[in-house]
């Protein structure tokens, strides 16, 4: 759960019949992970450390979970910690950027991820920065990975990220003209209700759902 | 030039002349431009070009025939797959992921379920013939993946016969998945979990048959291509790109083998039990167009090795589950050949509806709410035909996914078609983005 939930479905204004209009869902949140983290994830986050003095100041939080290490770093100093990531702990690629929407964490409801590879020492490891809707500027990493063109743009036209120092940040995949983030929570589905032998079945986002 | 011609027309502009040629004459046109003292122009090629692999547009700069300038616009075949996800439970996720790269749907499949059993911890679970069953459909539809790329990109260069000869191939290789699955694209066969049925009967002495009978007609593209002349000189040293440039791009795939690197997601992060198979990575040192052919070329005999022991697999493994044990998570549908058709077994809907209440409501609950994932977030990565294909899978703990992102080779590897070209001649781009080899709708998702 990345936000507390209650009710079982998405019955809102109406009565809840179902009966379980009272159960409550807490939100679970990932701490940072202790050491030992196990695999070579020890090995990244030592030698990280080693060549970057302000590791502890930069690097919020580092979390292992199911298999994979993540580094939340502040955005202020992500294009540091990406320039020593790609110089001095080899991870030449950077697979692209994924953004997420949460808009229940307040201050930080955009996040950029990065899925970082090492094919010299066959290693991956993931950056994510948090940053809010009211001042959506990340750094652009154009600069140490080009191939992150195009996934900014798309993170941007999706998300309304803006990426600062990005070399032409314009929709990619959106029309140029188009209003809002579709990826966005609070941006609706759409579509249309359909209409067969006579019962009409709503479009996916208006239809009553499990959660 | 004072005729009118409805093809090839030419307006006046604040930015200059325009010549808008959407027919055939280019005499008239020709004629026009040379009165004007400009050598700069602007071509629009695409978003509807046969040699474009789709709905891709190029704009390109040219200085006479050598361009000088690539900008490259997609987002003509958007889709919204990744947010309309976001509306469905996990596993009718997979009949929209399987349309992404429409010709690599097992591939997005099983990127997708790899995500999903890393987000439920239950990658371990997987039974040995549902892995076995995923390898042997992801090497074939590699092989038919490869045949449009081989096909198509000998026909845009000009060349007929290899078409002819792929696709031969790859109706071939279709025919096996409707056999197996009941469709010939977008299965939605790989489940997360398993996979959603068992091979049918009798099959794997089909597929037997069928390596045979593409290993013999391998031979025919191979004796038409490889030193061909007129085929060498449109792809020898054309879209030159190298492993320095294919790295800071994040380009995988045979484009990053073609500079000569072995890396192989299958070899070097095995994933479905891709370390119990022998085979080579396939590598070409020219970095080329060339060089990015001989790489598909020669995948396609590994892809048989492949193929050959996962059947030698399937035979020891005869009877084992396709699907997880945990009945919280495995689709509760059992499948029969009926009059009509695949679907429901009857027998099985006769036991739930008449004898136990429990299963029907079992069956009823996981069908229209689904199983729940625990939150949290996975990326797991494959070896695509055209590179890495990954999927980032974000669980919030519902029903439903709360974020997936692919990470489609074809979109990123699109970027270097500038890197390629710039420089070369008008003629070469069209091989440059065969090479490439993408597939617009996992570009635009």
């Amino acid at each position: 759960m990345t936000h507390d939930q209650s009710g079982m479905f998405g019955a809102a204004g109406t009565g809840d019949t179902s009966g379980y209009g009272g159960l409550v869902r807490q939100a679970v949140s990932f701490g940072s992970t202790e050491r030992p983290y196990g695999s070579y994830f020890d090995e990244v986050a030592d030698d990280l450390e080693r060549a970057y003095p302000d590791f502890s100041d930069a690097i919020t939080r580092v979390v292992v979970d199911r298999g994979e290490l993540t580094l939340h770093i502040k955005k202020e100093r992500l294009a540091e910690v990406a320039l020593i990531l790609r110089d001095k702990l080899k991870f030449e690629m950077c697979m692209g950027v994924s953004g997420v929407h949460y808009p229940e964490r307040t201050g930080a409801e955009l996040v950029a991820l990065y899925p970082l590879l090492s094919m010299t020492k066959n290693q991956r490891v993931r950056l994510e920065v948090a940053t809010s809707e009211l001042d959506p500027h990340i750094p652009s990493l154009v600069e140490v990975w080009a191939g992150n063109n195009w996934h900014e743009r798309e993170v941007f036209d999706m998300f309304g990220v803006i990426f600062d120092g990005h070399p032409g940040l314009t929709r990619i995949l959106m029309p140029d003209d188009w209003d809002g983030h579709p990826q966005r929570k609070d941006y609706p589905l759409g579509g249309i209700a359909v209409e067969y032998k006579g019962a009409t079945t709503p479009a996916p986002s208006n239809r009553r759902s499990y959660q | 030039m004072t005729t009118f011609d409805p093809y090839a027309s030419s307006r006046e502009t604040t930015e200059g002349t325009v010549f808008s040629v959407t027919g055939g004459d280019w005499d008239s046109l020709v004629s026009e431009i040379g009165e004007s003292k400009e050598e700069r122009i602007i071509v629009n090629m695409g978003p509807q070009h046969p040699s474009t692999h789709g709905v891709l547009r190029l704009v390109l700069e040219l200085e006479g025939e050598t361009v000088t300038e690539v900008r490259t616009g997609i987002g003509y075949l958007h889709t919204g797959i990744e947010k309309n996800i976001e509306f469905r439970n996990w596993t009718q996720a997979v009949t929209f992921v399987t349309r992404m790269d429409y010709l690599a749907p097992i591939f997005n499949e099983t990127a997708y379920c790899l995500a999903v059993e890393k987000l439920l911890g239950i990658t371990n679970d997987v039974p040995e013939r549902a892995s076995v069953i995923r390898v042997l459909m992801m090497e074939l539809n590699r092989i038919s993946s490869h045949m449009v790329a081989l096909g198509t990109g000998a026909l845009e260069l000009g060349a007929m016969g290899p078409m002819f000869f792929a696709f031969r191939e790859r109706e071939a290789v279709l025919d096996a998945f409707e056999e197996i699955s009941g469709l010939r694209m977008n299965m939605a066969y790989v489940r997360p979990g398993g996979v959603s049925q068992d091979l049918p009967p009798g099959m794997n002495l089909k597929l037997r048959e069928l390596v045979k009978t593409l290993r013999k007609n391998f031979k025919d593209n191979a004796t038409l291509l490889i030193g061909n002349t007129i085929w060498m000189k449109r792809t020898e040293g054309i879209g030159y790109l190298d492993l320095a440039g294919c790295t800071t791009l994040g380009i995988t795939g045979p484009v990053l083998r073609s500079t000569g690197l072995p890396w192989d997601l299958r070899k070097m992060q095995p994933y479905c039990g891709y370390e119990n198979y022998e085979f080579d990575v396939v590598t070409a040192d020219t970095a080329d167009v060339y060089g990015r052919f001989l790489c598909r070329m020669n995948e396609l005999e590994q892809s048989l090795r492949i193929i050959e022991q996962a059947i030698d697999k399937l035979d020891k493994l005869e009877g084992q589950p396709v699907m997880v044990a945990d009945k919280k998570i495995a689709w509760p549908a059992q499948l029969a050949l009926g009059a009509d058709g695949l679907g429901n077994s009857l027998d099985h809907i006769r036991q739930i509806m008449g004898t136990s209440m429990e299963s029907l409501i079992h069956h009823f609950k996981l069908v229209t709410e689904g199983f729940r994932v625990p939150a949290g977030q996975a990326y797991a990565a494959v070896e695509s035909p055209r590179g890495e294909l990954a999927a980032h899978v974000v669980s919030d703990g519902g029903t439903r996914p709360y974020r997936v992102h692919f990470r489609e080779p074809s979109f990123n590897n699109l970027q270097s078609i500038s890197a390629m070209s710039e420089g070369g001649m008008v003629a070469d781009i069209v091989g440059a983005v065969a090479s490439i080899d993408p597939v617009m709708g996992g570009v635009d998702r």
